[in-house]
C-alpha cells in the first residue's frame, strides 16, 4: 500500500498528534485525524464552492469570529492566556526561565502566572540555558508538562547540546520509554537593531534534529492555538514567536481552541502564484499582496505555521491549482527553512511546476546594526511585489 | 556588616586574600581499612549479613560480566563495551543505600546500580547485543541502559548532560511532595563540563533533592585528575555553592553505604542537594577504545586491580563475620561464569530489531515523511541481496 501512494504521490492531510481531536475551534479548516495511506483526501470548506476573496488582508471572512463575539488581545497575551489555560487545566504544566517569575517574562508572557500559579510551577532560574533545558527535559521525562523560556532564542544555542542530543534523541534511544513533552519557546528573529547575536532564526539550525517538531506562530490566533497544541503534545516542540509581533492585536474567539501543530494555514486564497510564508514575513506578504491585488493579480497566500514538518498537504493543493511558487522568509539564504522547503516542493511537486520554486531570504550576513543595513537584510514588501510580478509574468 | 545583596559579611581592614587552597585537603571518610578490618572507633551502619551478602553477590556479578563482555569485544562479538572494574563497590553500595523511588541519572559507568535494581544479565546482554529484546530497541552502543521501570535513565553518551536532568526530575519529586530523590553520577571529568556547575547552582539555589555523586577515579580516559583541576578536587565545589557535601572512600562499600544513607534523608527531609565525592580507582581501560598503558603504568594498573579491590576488600570483612567462606566464593564465582555466558550466547542468537524499529519513536506518531522514508528503504532492501537488513 505504501508503494503504491508513493508512485500516486497521495497526500494526506494532517496527521497525528494528540493534540488534535480534542477541544478545537478552527472553522477554516477542516480538521482530520490520521488517515492510512491512500485514503481520502479532504477539502478545507472555506475554499469549496466560494468565490475568490478580492481582499489582500484576511478580512472577516476568514476570521473565527464575527465582529461582535470575541475578545480583542495583543499576541504577547494571547500567549500569555493560551499557557495559562493549561496550566489551570494540567498541573503538571509549569514554566522555567530567566525572569519568567515574578517580574512576568521579559516580554510579558508569563505576566500574572508566578502569582496565580506559585512559584514552583513559575520558575526563575539562574542564567544558564543549557542547565534549565536540561532541567525541562528531566523534569519532562519524569512526567511534567514544562515550558522553557529562552529569553531571545539565540540564548538557545547555549542548550543545544540538551536541545538536540536529550530532547530530540532520548525518545529514541531509550526504546520509547521515556517521552519529552517539553515545550521550547521564546522570541526569535530580526528585530529593530538588536545586533546581531539577538537577530538570529534559530529555525534554521534546528531543522534537521530528528525528533523535534518546529511550529512558528505569527497572529494573536495561531499564538494562542499553538501554545496549547504544543503543551498537550508529546514531543519535544519548538514555538518560535517573532520579537516584533508581541504587540500585534486581533480579535480571537472566547471559547476554548486548540490548532494543529502539523497544519499550514490558508490566509488567503488565489489562483495564480502559491506564496509560502511564515512568522513576520506573513505580514510583509500580505502588505505586498495589497499592491499586487490592486494591479490586478490574484496571489494565494499560505502562513506555513509548521516548520518541522511540513504541511505538504496544503502547500501541494494549493501548487496543484497555482503552479508556481514563492517562499518568503526570513532566514539566511543558506540552510534556511526556505532551502529546505524548496528541496520538499521540488521532490513532491515537480510535475506541477511551471518553474523553480522562487525564494527571497536574507543574506548570509549577521544582522548588522545601522538601521539602514539591518533593513538591508530583511526581505522588503516591496522586493515581494518585483519578485511576484517577474514570476507572473514570464520573466523569471 | 555589609548589607550587598550579593552577600551579608563582616569588613575587614586587612587585605588577605584566600588561598587556592585549603591547608590540609578535606579528609576522607572511610569504615574498614584496606584489608578490610574495621577501624577503631568506626560506627558501622547497619548492615546484616542478607544484605551484605546480596551486595557482594552483586559485586562478583559485575565484575564477571564486566570481564567476560569486555573479552566479547576483544573476539569481535560486540563492538563496544566499558567496565566498572575498581568501582564496584561505589556502585553497588550506593545503589543499596537508595530506594526504588529514587531516580537515577547515570553517566554509563554505573551498570552496578541498575544491577542491584533488578536488571537481570538477559536484559543487560540484550542491549549490548542490540537485539530485538533489548529496552533500546537496538538503538544505543553496548552499556547505554536504561529502564523506566527500574528508575534508570537511558544513558546518553555526552558527559554530564544528565546533570540538569536530574535537577528537572528533582523538581518534579519536590512538587509532588514524593519520598524520594534523584541521584547522578558523574566523573571527575564530568564535573569539568559547563554542566556540572550549572546544575549545582541550580539545586543549591532551586532547593532540589538530588544527591550528586562524583566517581573521582583519578582519570578521564587519559586526562589524569591533577589536570582535570587546580582545587582539592570536586567536594570543595560544593561550599561553592552553597551546597552540603562530604568525601568518603569509594572503594569502602560500607562507607559509601552510610553516606549515601545519611545524604539522601539529608536530601528527601530537607530538600536539599548533596554533592558526594568518592573517591575511587578506574582499574580498567575507559573503553574498548582506549588502551591505557599507554598513559599509565603496569605496575600502578596490577597494584589498584589486586591490593586495592573493593570487592576483595568487602568480601575480607564479610569472612571476619563469617558471612562468607571459600567455598561459597568459588560456588559463586562458577556460577556468576556460567549465568553470564549463557545469557550472551542467548543475547548473541536472538534477532537483530526489525526495519520498522528504525523509524518509530522519533516522534509519538509516525510522521509522513518517515512513512515515505520507511517505504523507499523497504523498496531498496527488497531489490537487493538479503545481506541488506532482514526484514
Amino acid at each position: 500500500m505504501a508503494a503504491a501512494a508513493m508512485a500516486q504521490k497521495v497526500l494526506v492531510p494532517c496527521s497525528s498528534s494528540s493534540s488534535c481531536g480534542k477541544v478545537q475551534f478552527s472553522p477554516s479548516r477542516v480538521h482530520t485525524q490520521a488517515i492510512a495511506f491512500g485514503g481520502e483526501l479532504s477539502q478545507s470548506s472555506s475554499r469549496k464552492n466560494k468565490s475568490l476573496a478580492l481582499k489582500a488582508v484576511a478580512g472577516e471572512t476568514s476570521a473565527p469570529v464575527t465582529a461582535k463575539s470575541g475578545h480583542e488581545i495583543l499576541l504577547f497575551d494571547a500567549l500569555r492566556e493560551g499557557l495559562e489555560e493549561e496550566m489551570a487545566r494540567d498541573p503538571t504544566v509549569c514554566v522555567m526561565g530567566e525572569d519568567v517569575g515574578h517580574y512576568g517574562g521579559s516580554y510579558k508572557v508569563t505576566k500574572g502566572l508566578a502569582e496565580k500559579f506559585g512559584d514552583l510551577r513559575v520558575l526563575d532560574t539562574p542564567i544558564c540555558e543549557n542547565s534549565f533545558t536540561g532541567m525541562g527535559i528531566g523534569a519532562a521525562m519524569t512526567g511534567l508538562r514544562t515550558v522553557v523560556e529562552g529569553m531571545n532564542m539565540g540564548f538557545l544555542l547555549l542548550a543545544y547540546n540538551q536541545i538536540s542530543n536529550n530532547a530530540g534523541m532520548l525518545h529514541y534511544t531509550s526504546g520509547g520509554q521515556f517521552k519529552i513533552p517539553v515545550v521550547i519557546r521564546g522570541p526569535g528573529g530580526v528585530g529593530k537593531q538588536l545586533g546581531a547575536e539577538h537577530s538570529q532564526r534559530l529555525e534554521s539550525y534546528f531543522q534537521s534534529v530528528p525528533g523535534l517538531q518546529m511550529v512558528a506562530c505569527s497572529t494573536p490566533y495561531n499564538a494562542k492555538g499553538l501554545m496549547k497544541a504544543a503543551i498537550r503534545s508529546d514531543n519535544p516542540v519548538i514555538l518560535y514567536e517573532h520579537v516584533l509581533l508581541y504587540n500585534l492585536k486581533e480579535r480571537i474567539p472566547d471559547e476554548e481552541y486548540v490548532l494543529c501543530l502539523e497544519e499550514a494555514e490558508l490566509v488567503r486564497p488565489g489562483k495564480d502564484i502559491t506564496i509560502l510564508t511564515y512568522s513576520r514575513m506573513r505580514h510583509f506578504v500580505l502588505q505586498a499582496a495589497k499592491t499586487l491585488v490592486e494591479r490586478g493579480y490574484d496571489p494565494e497566500i499560505i502562513d506555513i505555521r509548521s516548520l518541522k514538518p511540513f504541511d505538504l498537504f496544503t502547500i501541494g493543493n494549493s501548487i496543484k491549482k497555482t503552479h508556481k511558487v514563492l517562499i518568503v522568509e526570513e532566514c539566511m539564504r543558506t540552510g534556511g527553512i526556505g532551502a529546505s522547503l524548496r528541496a520538499a516542493i521540488v521532490d513532491n511537486f515537480w510535475d506541477f511546476l511551471d518553474g523553480r520554486p522562487e525564494c527571497l531570504s536574507s543574506q548570509d550576513v549577521p544582522t548588522p546594526y545601522a538601521a539602514t543595513l539591518e533593513d538591508a537584510t530583511v526581505v522588503q514588501p516591496a522586493q515581494i511585489i518585483v519578485k511576484v510580478e517577474q514570476m507572473l509574468q514570464g520573466l523569471i | 556588616m555589609l548589607d550587598f545583596p550579593g552577600a551579608k559579611a563582616a569588613f575587614t581592614s586587612r587585605m588577605e586574600f584566600i588561598s587556592p587552597n585549603a591547608a590540609e585537603a578535606v579528609p576522607c571518610f572511610r569504615i574498614l581499612d584496606d584489608l578490610g578490618r574495621a577501624l577503631d572507633g568506626s560506627d558501622i551502619p547497619e548492615v546484616d549479613s542478607s544484605l551484605a551478602v546480596k551486595m557482594y553477590h552483586t559485586m562478583v556479578r559485575l565484575q564477571t560480566f564486566d570481564s567476560i563482555f569486555y573479552e566479547a569485544q576483544r573476539q569481535g562479538r560486540i563492538s563496544f563495551y566499558l567496565t566498572n572494574i575498581g568501582e564496584e563497590a561505589l556502585n553497588v553500595a550506593s545503589a543499596a543505600a537508595l530506594t526504588k523511588d529514587d531516580v537515577v541519572f547515570p553517566q554509563y559507568r554505573e551498570h552496578g546500580v541498575l544491577m542491584w535494581r533488578g536488571f537481570t544479565l538477559d536484559e543487560f546482554a540484550n542491549q549490548c547485543f542490540s537485539n530485538e529484546a533489548g529496552h533500546g530497541k537496538g538503538r544505543q552502543m553496548p552499556i547505554h541502559y536504561g529502564s523506566e521501570k527500574l528508575n534508570y535513565f537511558t544513558i546518553s553518551s555526552p558527559i554530564a548532560t544528565q546533570l540538569p536532568h536530574a535537577v528537572g526530575a528533582a523538581y518534579g519529586l519536590k512538587m509532588d511532595r514524593k519520598n524520594a530523590c534523584a541521584v547522578t553520577y558523574f566523573g571527575d571529568g564530568g564535573s569539568s563540563e559547563g554542566d556540572f556547575h550549572a546544575a549545582c547552582n541550580f539545586a543549591a539555589v532551586l532547593e532540589a533533592p538530588v544527591l550528586f555523586v562524583c566517581r573521582n577515579n583519578g582519570y578521564a580516559i587519559s586526562t589524569p585528575a591533577c589536570e582535570q583541576y587546580k582545587g582539592d578536587g570536586i567536594v570543595v565545589r560544593g561550599r561553592g555553592y552553597g551546597m552540603t557535601s562530604i568525601r568518603v572512600d569509594g572503594n569502602d562499600a560500607l562507607a559509601v553505604f552510610k553516606a549515601v544513607s545519611a545524604a539522601r534523608k539529608l536530601a528527601v527531609e530537607q530538600s536539599k542537594p548533596v554533592l558526594i565525592e568518592a573517591m575511587t580507582y578506574r582499574v580498567g581501560h575507559h573503553s574498548t577504545s582506549d588502551d591505557s598503558t599507554k598513559y599509565r603504568s603496569g605496575e600502578e594498573i596490577a597494584h589498584w586491580r589486586s591490593v586495592r579491590d573493593p570487592v576483595l576488600r568487602f568480601r575480607r570483612w564479610l569472612e571476619s563475620n563469617a558471612w562468607w567462606s571459600v567455598e561459597d566464593e568459588k560456588e559463586l564465582r562458577g556460577a556468576a561464569r556460567k549465568e553470564v555466558i549463557s545469557a550472551m550466547n542467548q543475547a548473541e542468537k536472538k534477532n537483530k530489531p526489525p526495519l520498522s524499529e528504525l523509524f518509530t519513536d522519533v516522534y509519538d506518531t509516525l510522521p509522513r515523511n518517515l512513512l515515505e522514508q520507511e517505504a523507499t528503504l523497504r523498496d531498496t532492501v527488497s531489490k537487493n541481496p538479503p545481506s541488506l537488513a532482514p526484514h
